[in-house]
């Protein structure tokens, strides 16, 4: 064994200065770096996320629009990078997850409203507290099946309703949702695809959407937020302004068909390119 | 009719067993006839010195998996959810598991002697075995998705323990539970005739055997199969009612 005498200093260098979003900006993601067996994925990311808005992912197969929100919910480790929430990190924030897969996400050995009374019950929230909470959350959901049933007992769509209101019940501070259709049969989406958009004109939920279907994904957006392949950029954020609440008529507005046209033209250069 | 299908499988056993015996194909010496062997069977256990080395046998194998089970369960959650832990263990788990315990009965006779909790000491071992592994694989391989959705709720370690890894361990460790009541009784049956036994179900199978009291073996092989069944299907209920979750 040797000592090292007088071993080289490395100064901290300082990174670069952290720059925040502009004003209204909810998450930031500043140098967001994660590799992947090796390669990067993504390297350097910034991207600002607006507060009490609907963003939506959208871009080419494998370039990590699901890691990108999981490792904003802090499911998938940074290798680098700074992701804060109204200049909060993760874990002082609340946040809400609804995943693809319902029937691994809901746990079955609790009823339904257990389930969705699950995150109150972490906080610690009184009996009365939770009673008075499932009440709301069943009322603003319009809820006509039984919650006290079991998961296992609940059509996908019930139990995706479900597992919507357990994300929402403890009033997270931003929504995640990683493609919460995917699973579903087109009337259960187009059911719960209203639900969503009637909560969070009730709550104001910032929400982070991934979606496969571009058609969803502008439905339900303030800004679709478009990928390129790996390593990852922001290729474009189309911003949506069509008012509230959108309906079947929405979907023949030129100002949709306009932005779903040229979110198809950016997607389809960033595949090609 | 469909509903008949399943003793369609003993009904034939039974005929071909009755036309072996009274067609002279095997001597009555060594086999009886099914109708002798059955009322030899009822009337043992009921109320019989069957009954008898039916109850030792069932305490015996009861004893050994219930200190199995009370002692495998939390080890195998706690191994499994430390895997680390497990892993370092894992080798020796499986070395023993795979070696019958049958061999060990020599060992265990040094620990314990000839002894009734000799008998019990070795089919706990055998039936701990396997509980810890079904248990510890149990929380290993625990949904990676309910523990993701716990933790994005913001569940610590400790509440992801006890309301996600415990409950999703308790199928596997079901399974480990119901092979271990069966090896415990296999066990408990090998122990019973070679360890100087006086009582239960391997003890008067074998004492049958070396009078030649063919009947009386037969009913007491017959015997320790009816048990073994009962105990699976018991299992099996027992599961279904407390992981309702199970398959769907």
């Amino acid at each position: 064994m040797s000592v090292v005498i007088n071993a080289p200093v490395i100064a901290d260098v300082p990174s670069s200065p952290f720059v925040p979003g502009p004003t209204g900006t909810h998450i930031t993601i500043r140098g967001l770096t994660k590799y992947f067996a090796g390669w990067p994925l993504y390297e350097n990311f910034d991207l600002d996320i607006p507060k009490h808005k609907i963003v939506s992912v959208f871009g080419p197969n494998g370039c990590g629009k699901s890691t990108l929100i999981n490792m904003i919910a802090g499911l998938v480790p940074i290798d680098s990078g700074e992701i804060l929430f109204d200049g909060k990190s993760l874990k002082d924030t609340k946040i809400g997850y609804v995943f693809q897969n319902y029937r691994e996400a809901m746990f079955p050995w609790m009823r339904t409203i257990d389930n969705i009374a699950y995150p109150l019950k972490l906080e610690g929230k009184s009996k009365a507290e939770v009673d008075r909470r499932m009440a709301e959350l069943v009322a603003s959901f319009d809820v006509k099946f039984d919650l006290n049933r079991f998961p296992y007992e609940l059509s996908g769509g019930q139990q995706q309703t479900a597992s919507i209101m357990r994300a929402l019940a403890n009033n997270p501070e931003v929504l995640f949702l990683d493609e919460p259709f995917s699973a579903l049969d087109f009337e259960m989406t187009l059911f719960i695809r209203e639900k969503l958009q009637e909560v969070f004109m009730q709550t104001g939920t910032t929400m982070l959407l991934v979606s496969h279907d571009l058609e969803e994904a502008v439905y339900l957006a303030d800004q679709v937020l478009l990928l390129t392949k790996r390593p990852t950029k922001v290729a474009e954020i189309l911003p949506y302004g069509d008012a509230r609440p959108r309906t079947v008529d929405t979907l023949s507005e030129p100002s949709f068909i306009a932005t779903k046209k040229l979110s198809l033209e950016i997607f389809q250069r960033e595949v090609r390119r | 009719m469909d509903r008949a299908l399943p003793f369609i499988g003993p009904v034939l056993l039974f005929i071909i067993w009755d036309l072996a015996v009274r067609l002279g194909f095997i001597k009555p010496i060594l086999l009886p006839s099914p109708a002798d062997t059955v009322a030899a069977l009822v009337q043992g256990l009921a109320g019989g010195p069957l009954l008898k080395d039916f109850a030792v046998t069932v305490w015996r194998t009861l004893q050994a998996f219930v200190i199995a089970a009370v002692v495998g369960v939390p080890l195998g959650v706690v191994l499994g959810s430390a895997e680390k832990a497990y892993r370092s263990v894992e080798f020796l788990i499986d070395f023993f598991r795979s070696t019958p315990s049958s061999a060990l009965i020599p060992l265990f006779l040094m620990i314990f002697g000839v002894s009734d909790v000799n008998k019990v000491a070795i089919a706990a071992f055998g039936a701990l075995l396997i509980v810890v592994f079904n248990s510890a694989y149990g929380v290993i391989n625990a949904r990676k998705q309910r523990v993701m959705a716990a933790r994005v709720m913001g569940a610590t370690r400790w509440q992801i323990f006890k309301d996600v890894l415990v409950w999703e361990s308790l199928q596997p460790s079901f399974v480990g539970l119901r092979s271990a009541v069966s090896m415990a009784l296999v066990i408990v049956i090998v122990a019973e005739m070679f360890i100087g036994a006086d009582s239960g179900l391997g003890n008067r199978i074998i004492n049958s055997q070396q009078v030649m009291n063919v009947k009386d073996m037969y009913a007491a092989i017959l015997a320790a199969g009816v048990l073994g069944y009962a105990l699976n299907i018991l299992f099996l209920l027992l599961e279904r009612k407390i992981v309702h979750w199970s398959g769907r």
